[in-house]
């Protein structure tokens, strides 16, 4: 099962918003707590080894080489 | 040259009511319509079409000073189209479809507003408010039945049962001017919201933003260019979109710490917008803004006899083109049916639909609008790291583009739960369900190439679907439906084929347009026997697989309310 990364999600603007509203009022300490959460769940449904780890080094791809965010 | 729309100052006339001695009553006029910016003159234009008297104030005697709103959509167009001034705009207009958005140096995701082909407007033009509203003036000065009174301010509101009284005040003193109804199309600040301690609630966001629209040749595509933190304008974000005349849109966001009267001045905006361009560009300062925004709308925009529409009644952020688009949308839901409620073909309730729905699409002009605004400007450190990940994300994986919001740009609201719609009884797939604002369609008439939206719409109108062989027994059921019907309703006759040209065109008081492409059916997931009833305003309010007589007028019951209690 490879990793998809075309357009997928149903509602896009709806999915964005409510994933910022799920932060609203965490301190920084606890939004890492909640995104770490939200991962290992996400995790769990997709299930594939190979197929989070290909998400996993997508991730780790895109922070490399970009000076955006980078404080 | 054309006319310079900017230079142009109306004279201030005394009117009727000024003539009158003190102690007579003048006359009540049907409508007054506040304010002559695009929604007021739309609204005004719309109901003199329809055969309403309309009387229009304006506190100033000029059109809008800056280009202001440029981006004007295809709805827009359309309702422009039957208000009988589109081509102007058009022609005089900057079409585009094609949308880029930056990250830094590199391009991360296009798209194209209108993909198919098939409609006589483009997805957008850009066109300077001052051009849409001389066309608009143009046009409304051609009608006999609308007035429009220069340095007319209103100054004091009354309500009583029968209607409205309002103060204006001119540079003769003030005068009563009595109404029915008053359309207060008076802006974002509306003195008529004002004067009756109303307000218009939301979110104000705390960030300022530069325009400078420039004057230069220049060789950049006819696309709306958005860059997120561009080199030449680091950590901020960046629009670029042309204009007619030469004149270039530049959008800079500044931060909420920026000095809005400093920022405004040449010395600081030639830099950016060198930065841009390059530091030999020839270019002019055409217009310079620094404005902060807020998403908010009134709670109801009906209040007794007064109606609110356009930026009176709600306000959204420029990053998706909702705010003038959607106040011309408010202008034609509310014209027809302060029309059909002043011949007496609908009761007074009619006219809580208009609130209804434009409540409702101002609800979702807000929520779009509001989540742009977000996405450029994050409101929080976790909403940056987000905001962050995606656009990093999208340079290399599809999916993320869709999560990247530079503005969705605006698109007319359906009217899904709309009191006005009849439900559907029969199966149809596709998009075109009760409430839905009608799509074109490319369709022949004696075989010259023409437009299926040109048809629709000033009255009710069914639509047809039908082929040659049936086309008489199909048209002649559809007039007997029409004929039980309260209201005089246009047919209109679509025929997937022509076997025979001759024997199509001669049905008297039936267009019939030849789909000779089959676009048509399959927009409106026709079938021979296929009815839309579409309402004034080219929405679609029912339809029909196979009509039976009293269909037609149920439906148009209610459309018009015809049970309320009045």
């Amino acid at each position: 099962m490879a990793l998809n990364t075309h357009a997928n999600l149903a509602r896009p603007d709806d999915f964005y918003e409510a994933l910022i509203e799920m932060h609203q009022g965490l301190d920084d300490a606890q939004s890492q707590a909640v995104n770490a959460q939200l991962i290992l769940l996400l995790a769990n449904h997709i299930g594939d080894y190979a197929t989070l780890c290909e998400a996993m080094d997508y991730a780790r791809a895109a922070s490399m080489g970009s000076k955006i965010g980078a404080t | 040259m054309g006319t310079d729309y900017q230079s142009l100052s109306f004279e201030y006339q005394r009117c009727n009511e000024q003539q009158e001695s003190q102690e007579q009553p003048g006359i009540t006029h049907p409508v007054v319509v506040v304010g002559a910016g695009p929604v007021g003159l739309a609204t005004a234009i719309d109901l003199a079409q329809q055969g309403i008297e309309v009387v229009l104030v304006d506190d100033d005697c000029i059109l809008s000073s800056g280009s202001r709103a440029i981006c004007f959509s295809k709805r827009s167009l359309d309702i422009f189209d039957r208000l009988g001034c589109g081509q102007r705009m058009v022609d005089k207009g900057v079409r585009w479809n094609v949308g880029k958005v930056f990250l830094q140096d590199n391009m991360v995701y296009s798209f194209d507003l209108l993909p198919e082909s098939g409609h006589q407007r483009p997805a957008f033009i850009n066109l300077q408010q001052y051009y849409v509203e001389g066309f608009l003036l143009d046009r409304a000065l051609q009608l006999p039945n609308l007035e429009i009174r220069w340095k007319n301010k209103v100054v004091g509101l009354e309500q009583d049962s029968d209607g409205v009284s309002l103060t204006i005040d001119t540079p003769d003193g003030t005068y009563t001017l009595r109404a029915r109804y008053v359309v207060a199309a008076d802006g974002s600040r509306s003195p008529v919201r004002n004067l009756m301690g109303l307000d218009s609630k939301g979110r104000i966001f705390k960030d300022r933003f530069l325009i400078a629209d420039v004057k230069m040749e220049a060789e950049f595509p006819t696309e709306r260019w958005f860059w997120f933190d561009p080199p030449f304008h680091p950590n901020q974000s960046v629009l670029l979109h042309r204009q007619p005349d030469n004149v270039w849109r530049i959008d800079f966001q500044l931060g909420w710490d920026a000095d809005p009267v400093l920022e405004k001045t040449p010395e600081r905006v030639i830099p950016r917008v060198q930065a841009l361009l390059g530091r030999d560009a020839k270019f002019e300062l055409e217009w310079v803004s620094v404005y902060t925004f807020s998403c908010l709308r009134m709670d109801k925009f009906r209040h007794g006899s007064v109606l609110f529409a356009g930026d009176s009644a709600h306000g959204v952020s420029p990053f998706g083109a909702r705010g003038a688009n959607s106040g011309i949308q408010d202008a034609e839901n509310l014209a027809w049916k302060l029309a059909a409620v002043l011949k007496g073909q609908a009761p007074d309730a009619l006219l809580d639909s208009y609130a209804q729905e434009r409540e409702y699409a101002a609800d979702e002009n807000i929520r779009n609008s509001t989540r742009s605004t977000d996405f450029i400007t994050p409101k929080s450190a976790i909403s940056r790291v987000f905001r962050d990940a995606v656009l990093r994300l999208a340079a290399q994986h599809p999916f993320a583009r869709q999560l990247v919001n530079s503005g969705r740009l605006s698109v007319p609201a359906v009217l899904h739960d709309s009191a006005l719609n009849t439900p559907d009884r029969d199966d149809f797939s596709g998009n075109m369900v009760p409430g839905a604002p009608c799509v074109d369609a490319p369709l022949q008439e004696n075989a010259e190439p023409g437009w299926l939206l040109p048809q629709l719409g000033q009255e009710f109108t069914a639509l047809l679907f039908c082929d040659a062989k049936n086309l008489h027994p199909c048209i002649d059921k559809a007039m007997q439906a029409i004929a039980a019907a309260e209201l005089p309703v246009r047919l209109v006759a679509v025929v997937s084929d022509m076997a025979d040209a001759a024997v199509l065109t001669t049905v008297p008081g039936v267009r019939i347009l030849h789909d000779a492409d089959g676009v048509a059916a399959k927009r409106y997931d026709a079938q021979p026997g296929t009815c839309y009833l579409i309402r004034p305003d080219q929405h679609v309010v029912a339809r029909w697989r196979n009509p039976d007589r009293s269909d037609m007028r149920d439906a148009l019951r209610r459309a018009l309310c015809a049970d309320a209690a009045t």
